[in-house]
Formats: structure tokens, sequence, C-alpha cells
């Protein structure tokens, strides 16, 4: 009888379920004790259970580590099981209800918790669209220019950094590698200019590996700053496809939604010839979660009507804003749209700013 | 229109060319400009009020006209070209008692004469950045630039300087220091002058005694200043660089006092409250910020669309609505005004 009025109490207790994964795990030891206690208890006389046991009492108070191992087993188990179960009632209930059933929860992640930023572009607004329609990327937008970008690295580029560099080039038509050759940036970028490039695109490395992309638009900025990082090459891809044909690849930019992220993804854009060609079916993603923005390099292919493959090309890399300057490269002297500040910026875990 | 410029008590002049009021009493912001008429031409360089009772705000435009905004009606009512937009974009704007005083890039000051065509000129030097008014003496301005040190200069006599100063002596290496003074401030009750340069210096230069290098000289961070501003308090100076760092440092041993925190981008417009601790910065990040300058703590922030060039505050107190002429009018106006919130779609933190 006794140790009915246990397990009813227990029950109801988990029932409840509010309680701390500990104690629950103390409770449920508490409960074989008293299944055992209880036999000699009906012996003894009617005592109350409570004072018999030592309160707290856990698996790992248990000397014998087999005991103590068989136990923990056991009380995994048990709650395997009870969670188990509660999924199929719930489902069960969830199936009785039909239609009238609750909506699921929809999990919280930090994304869709995200603190709303009054920067976010509304595509009717007409303000953003003149400062937009105006801004140095225009005369790419209205097709009045071509992309020719230049990419060089660091002083001395060595192992992955020059495989990465020629790797860029074939994914971004009409790129040119040029061996940097000790020159200073400032004394590169009229000479650019001069030969009708528009983008200026370095790589720095650390240490034999690529860690930083400096990507000015010319001839009259802006310049953007990232961090790279994660940087896969395509041989050291897998299930990677043949190489990438020359063809101009398509561009999928996601979630550049301020007003910075939209600077950065016309940044991006621009880059890419405007009419790709779809012979080619190669698609570069640059695509932006919580500020990395993760670069890929696909091609696709219709299986039939419903289904797509994919294979990707590489290489892959995450880029990381920096800050954005205005004008060409001038880190002492340019005016800063945008910086990083850490310790200023980063303070909340759910406030991106692209 | 003129119901929307009347409770305006900041004004941000933008790079998109549109005047922007805003409220901070009603936490609303008003574009005042035909949108179908914009161009980047008309990029708003300076700002100044018109008048002493700050019924009208002058913007320069970078295609070199003034316009007339009349706060009281809320419409541009004139327009005058003062100049030719190849000669640059305006660097400073001033009113004396009914002249104009306008200052351009390439270093030519000119008075412009309330109703006669004649015009006085003078030439402060190449690549000026910054022309600035003595509020007291209306009629001296100082100018400086990239490679043209701190002048003085009478405007009722026009010919020479009354101060030039003088640079400082060379360095260790006896190389000479590069000059660059970006903005400047005339310190009220003496004769001292605040400077603030592209290599990160802060000077102050005194006119009054013989001396005409810098009397003081402080430095704070490592990137160029933009602006400056004095607040109400004597003793500190406002400055602001282009990583969107500002400072408040101290005028009598150059220490740095505090930094306001929050800033994004380039500062291009700082401006102190003429009898208020607070203090107004815009820049390159679009938004238009108030800290106090007592807690240093960040009091309004305002998303403004566009980048901006520079602000002007208004004498009053920023936090109350219109000049206390027509309060009853207010009242009635306040639940339409509450109304436009929502469309207007910019909200104040």
């Amino acid at each position: 009888m006794d140790t009915e009025t246990q397990h009813e109490i227990q029950a109801k207790s988990k029932k409840q379920k509010k309680k701390m994964k500990s104690q629950k795990k103390r409770e449920k030891l508490k409960k074989d004790a008293v299944e055992k206690d209880a036999v000699e208890e009906c012996k003894e006389g009617d005592k109350p259970p409570e004072i018999a046991f030592p309160p707290t009492f856990s698996v790992s108070e248990i000397k014998n580590k087999q005991r103590r191992h068989f136990m923990f087993m056991k009380y995994k188990q048990e709650k395997r099981k009870e969670k188990l179960q509660l999924k199929k009632k719930k489902k069960k209930e969830r199936e009785a209800l039909g239609d009238a059933a609750p909506p699921k929860p929809v999990p919280k992640t930090i994304e869709n918790q995200r603190i709303y930023d009054e920067t976010t572009v509304d595509p009717e607004d007409e303000e953003v669209a003149f400062d937009e329609g105006t801004d140095e990327f225009s005369a790419y937008f209205n097709k009045l220019t071509n992309p020719k970008v230049l990419i060089t690295t660091s002083d001395r580029p060595r192992g992955r950094t020059v495989r990465f560099c020629e790797q860029l080039a074939t994914v971004i038509p009409h790129a040119h590698v040029y061996y940097r050759r000790g020159l200073a940036l400032k004394r590169v970028i009229p000479q650019c200019v001069a030969r009708d490039f528009t983008y200026l695109m370095v790589v720095n490395e650390d240490r034999k590996v690529p860690n930083g992309l400096v990507l000015c638009h010319l001839p009259d900025g802006p310049t953007a700053h990232f961090k790279v990082s994660s940087v896969r090459l395509r041989k050291e891809m897998k299930r990677r496809g043949k190489e990438p044909t020359e063809h101009h690849p398509e561009v999928i930019l996601n979630n550049f939604t301020t007003r910075l992220g939209h600077s950065i993804g016309r940044l991006f854009a621009a880059l890419f010839p405007h009419d790709p060609q779809f012979v080619g079916r190669q698609v570069a993603t640059f695509h932006n979660q919580r500020d990395f923005i993760f670069f890929r390099f696909h091609r696709y292919i219709f299986k039939n009507e419903k289904r797509v493959g994919i294979q990707e090309l590489g290489p892959r890399f995450t880029l990381k804003l920096r800050s954005l300057q205005k004008g060409t490269f001038d880190s002492k002297f340019g005016e800063y749209e945008w910086v990083h500040k850490r310790h200023e910026m980063d303070s909340s875990r759910r406030k991106f700013h692209l | 229109m003129a119901d929307k410029s009347q409770i305006c008590s900041v004004w941000v002049g933008s790079e998109t060319g549109i005047l922007k009021g805003v409220s901070l009493a009603k936490k609303q912001a008003f574009n005042f400009c035909e949108m179908s008429s914009l161009s980047r031409d008309q990029e708003v360089c300076a700002l100044c009020w018109g008048d002493a009772q700050e019924s009208e705000v002058l913007v320069g435009c970078a295609n070199g006209t003034v316009k007339t905004f009349s706060t009281e009606k809320g419409i541009f009512t004139e327009s005058r070209q003062c100049g030719d937009g190849w000669q640059g974009k305006f660097t400073g704007l001033a009113v004396t008692d009914s002249a104009l005083v306008t200052c351009v890039e390439s270093g030519l000051v000119n008075v412009w004469k309330e109703g006669s065509t004649d015009t006085v000129e003078i030439n402060a030097g190449s690549s000026v950045c910054r022309m600035r008014q003595n509020p007291s003496q209306r009629h001296r301005v100082a100018t400086g630039g990239k490679e043209n040190g701190l002048k003085v200069w009478d405007l009722e006599r026009p010919d020479s300087p009354i101060f030039t100063a003088k640079n400082v002596r060379n360095d260790w290496l006896d190389l000479r220091v590069p000059e660059w003074v970006r903005d400047m401030a005339f310190i009220p009750d003496s004769e001292k002058i605040v400077t603030c340069t592209g290599h990160h210096q802060v000077r102050v230069y005194d006119p009054a005694s013989p001396q005409r290098r810098p009397v003081l000289e402080a430095e704070f961070g490592e990137y160029p200043f933009t602006a400056l501003s004095l607040p109400c308090s004597p003793g500190s100076v406002v400055v602001g660089n282009t990583q969107g760092q500002v400072a408040m440092l101290d005028l009598r041993k150059g220490l740095v006092r505090g930094c306001l925190k929050g800033l994004a981008g380039a500062v291009r417009g700082l401006q102190c409250h003429p009898s208020l601790p607070l203090v107004a910065s815009c820049g390159l990040d679009r938004f238009l910020r108030i800290h106090s300058l007592e807690d240093r703590s960040l009091q309004h922030k305002v998303y403004l669309k566009s980048r901006l060039n520079c602000v002007l505050l208004s004498s009053r107190d920023l936090e109350a609505g219109p000049p206390a002429a027509d309060t009853d009018v207010e009242v009635k106006e306040k639940d339409e005004v509450e109304d436009e919130i929502s469309e207007v779609g910019i909200t104040l933190l």
C-alpha cells in the first residue's frame, strides 16, 4: 500500500515535470530504494518512509562501479521510454484533433529572434531607391560598364593562397591574377583605373593561409574589407564536379536586407557580368547568415520537372565584413561608412548588421 | 508642410540633396524636398541659420546655390546662385548683418551683399576644408585646409588676414610637419581658436598672444578628425574622426575626458547645443545621434536613410515642442501627428 502511494506521488510529480533533472534522478533512485526498503519496513512496522533515506542520494554515490553503471543505464532507459511515450501521446492527440490541432511551435533561433534593424530596406522606399540608383555601382547596374577584375595577393604569397587566387579567377569571369611584386595598393589603383579595371581584389595571407580579402570597386569606391575563413579549395572537396566552364555564372545573393547589406550585395553583384549564360548551368551563391557570408559555386541540372540536382564545383569560403570604406583603398585617410566595433556592436547575439 | 517644419528642432543635410527635419519631442523625421527632382548635385554641403530668430535655414548645395528654407512656412522661399559648381563644394556658410558669406573648396571666400551685385572676394589659399564664423564678432571668419594653415579674416578689411598661424616646429628628424586643418571653432569669451587636423591633432591658437604657433596641442586616436564642436560648458571640445570615434577633450591639458559610443561610420557633422549639455552627430552611417555630454549616454538615434553631411541644432530645448507662440495649435495637431508616425516609418530609439 505504502509503495503504491509512493508510486502515485512519483507519477504525479512526473506529470508536473517541472523539476530539475538532477532532482528527478534522485527521486528515481529514491523510488528504487523505496521498493527495496518497503519490504523491510513492512516487517519492522509503519514508519514514515522519508526519514529512512538520506535526502541526497545519487547514482554517483554508489561505490560499486558495475552496479553504478547498471543503475545509470537503467535510469537512462527509463527516461528514454518516458520521452518516447510522451511523444507518442502528443502525436495521438494531434491526430485526434485533426485540423483543429494547434500549430506546431516554431523553434527559437537567434535568427528568428533577431532584433529589428531600422535600416531594413523597404523596396518601395523612394529615397533609398534614389540613393542606390545614383551610387558608385549605378554605372554597372545601368549596363554602362562591364566588370573586369584584378586579383592579387599580399606580398610573396605561398601555398594555398596562390591556388585560391587561381580558383577565384575561374569563378569570376574577366578576372586577371597578377603577382603583387611588392607594389603599394595606392599606386596600383591608378594604374588599374587607367586600364579599365572595375575591381581590385586583394587576398591577404598569414602563415600560408588566406585570411583577409580587400574588395575595392574602381574608379571611386567603395572598398570593403572582409575576414576570410574556412577556405576549401577544389582538391579538398568531396564529390565535386568537373572543372567549371568559362560561361558567365548566375549570381544568388541571399539575406542582404539592411541598408549596409544592400551595399555589400551590390558590391558582390557587380563582380559578375550582367547577362548570365544559362548554358553553363553554373551558379555563384553569396549566402548571408548571422553576418557571415558563405560563398558556394555550383552546377545544377534539371533531372525532371520537379527535381534539380546540384554539384559543387568549389572553392568555398566564408567572409565576414570588417569595414566598408567610402572611396578607393585608403586605410589611413579614408572615410569609413561602417566599421565593425566588436565591443560596442556585438553586445547582443541577436543583433545583425547585414 | 508648415506644421511639420515648426516642430522640428534638428536639421540635417544629406548627400542626396534632401534637407531633413527631426522632431525629437514627437520622435519623427521629415524630408523637405521634392522627391521627383532629386539629384546628387544638390548635395547639402553646409547649413546655417539665416537669422537670429532661427526662422530661416540657409542650405548650401554642391552646385553652388544657396537656398533659403523657412521653418515657419516649411518651404524653400528663395534660391540664390553663389558661385559656380566647378570651384568646389561649399565648405562654410555664414550670415553677417545683411550679407551672406560663402566659402568654397578652392579657397574663395565671397561676401554677397543683400540687394547689390558686387561682392567682396577673399582668396584664402587652396583646398580649404572649413570656414567658420566668430559667433560674437560676426564679421570675423576663420579658414583652414590642407597645407593651408589657420587664417582669421576681417570681412571689413579683406586685403590681408588679421591672424595667420605658423606651422609647428620641425619634428625630431628635422622634417616639416604636414598641415591639414579640418575644422575650427572660436572659443567664446576669449580670442582663442581651436582647430582639429587630419593628422589627429587638436590645436589651440591664441591670436592675442605674440605666439603664432599653437599654445596647446593634443592628440586623440590615429585617424583623421573630420569635425569639431564646442559645448556650452567652457574648457572642453568635442571632436569626431573618420572611424566614428567621438571624444570630449579637455582644453586645459589636452586630456581625453570621455568618448561617445555608438557611432558606426565617419563623422561628418557635429554640433553641440548652445545651452544644454547635448551633442548631435551625423555621418556616413546614415544615423543622427544625440548624446548627453554629462553621462555620455546615447539619448536619441534616428535613421535618416541617406548619408548625412551636416547638422544644425536649434537653440531652444530640443525635446520641447515648437516655440511657445502657438502652443494651443499644437495640442489640436497632436492627434493628427501621432497618426502620421506609422506613415513616416522612422523610429527613434
